[in-house]
């Protein structure tokens, strides 16, 4: 599956009140380009980082979902995230991994995701509920379950990348991007 | 010496409720006691960095929030505060412990604790030093900056501040 197919039904999937956050590089432009809303965040900087502010909203908004997709580059960057999302284990947290084994937007060098399981790693962090997806029928069917199962979730999906730039920038302001996200929250 | 009952009763006057962060020697007894203080809650985070994630986090919902990290964590967290906290403006409380302080310590705190201060001040983040009499105006100021700015402000953290 390409990962803008994937990153379709994501969005196609959301709920209006779920929160979605999209992580450094394509997937966040990808996702601004497919479909914008104002419960939609993009980590424009700090490339590993997400996951961890979604674990902080998660933990604050028990009533909402909290949808956290991010790459294979971003996730190895910041391993130590997921036991901490298993031992904090907000039932509201569903993590989407979209692994293309690249860092595409940096020229799409290879990452070293081949041949490492990523859904394995979140499984013996302790996620409850853990999945892997090689095509996006699997991948659909698997998020919608895990959008209806009590988490923390995670979904590790294989992907094509895009393999062009011709996806634009994010032009939103930071500041307001995290104003027009903050009063959704 | 600030009784850790105390700061804590005085974060949570200011409605200071979530916090992150990871251990340091000098913020022992205020971690410690954390499992008695009503409305404090307290995400143990493996890295400073994710920390200052999880803190945000609770910014975004609506509460203020902070960390408390050990000054050799600022290091980890240069990236988060220029890319992230001070691009987006998430202002979060930090205390940051003063290891190395006047040279006097184990030589892997002797370079940050000399260089903390100008590190702050390059990257844009004001600070404050906790003194046994200036906790709440300390955290008058950081609110008030925070508030208006928002932005992170540091309170920094010596040996027996907090006890």
């Amino acid at each position: 599956m390409k990962r803008s197919e994937a990153i379709a039904q994501i969005l196609a999937n959301l709920g209006e009140s779920d929160l979605a956050l999209f992580t450094t590089g394509m997937i966040s432009r990808e996702a601004f380009s497919a479909k914008d809303r104002d419960a939609n965040f993009y980590m424009i900087g700090s490339m590993g980082l997400l996951a961890a502010m979604g674990l902080g909203i998660a933990l604050n908004k028990p009533d909402r979902r909290v949808v956290v997709v991010e790459g294979d580059g971003s996730a190895l960057m910041s391993l130590g995230t997921l036991p901490l999302i298993a031992h904090e284990a907000p039932s509201n947290f569903k993590h989407i991994i979209l692994d293309n084994e690249a860092y595409e937007s940096t020229g799409n060098q290879p990452s070293i995701s081949q041949g490492r399981d990523l859904a394995g790693h979140a499984e013996a962090s302790g996620y409850p509920v853990v999945d892997r997806a090689e095509d996006l029928d699997t991948f659909t069917n698997l998020f919608k379950q895990h959008y209806a199962a009590s988490g923390p979730t995670c979904l590790v999906a294989k992907v094509g990348g895009h393999g062009s730039h011709s996806i634009p920038r994010i032009d939103l302001d930071p500041p307001d991007l995290k104003e027009r996200f903050r009063a959704q929250c | 010496m600030i009784p850790a009952k105390d700061f804590w009763a005085a974060l949570r006057a200011k409605d200071f409720h979530f916090f992150s962060g990871v251990p340091c020697s000098i913020l022992t007894e205020a971690l410690a006691a954390i499992p008695d203080e009503p409305d404090i809650q307290y995400v143990p985070a493996v890295r400073e960095d994710l920390a200052l994630g999880v803190a945000s986090g609770g910014h975004f919902a609506g509460k203020r929030s902070g960390i408390l990290i050990q000054n050799s964590g600022l290091g980890n967290i240069v990236n988060g505060l220029t890319s992230y906290n001070l691009m987006y403006e998430v202002p979060i409380l930090m205390f940051i412990t003063w290891r190395g302080f006047q040279g006097r310590d184990a030589p892997e705190h002797i370079l940050m604790g000399d260089k903390m201060l100008d590190i702050l001040k390059l990257i844009g983040v004001p600070h404050r030093i906790l003194e046994d009499d200036n906790l709440e105006t300390s955290l008058d100021e950081a609110t008030e900056y925070m508030d208006r700015e928002q932005r992170p402000f540091a309170i920094i953290v010596r040996k027996g501040a907090i006890g």
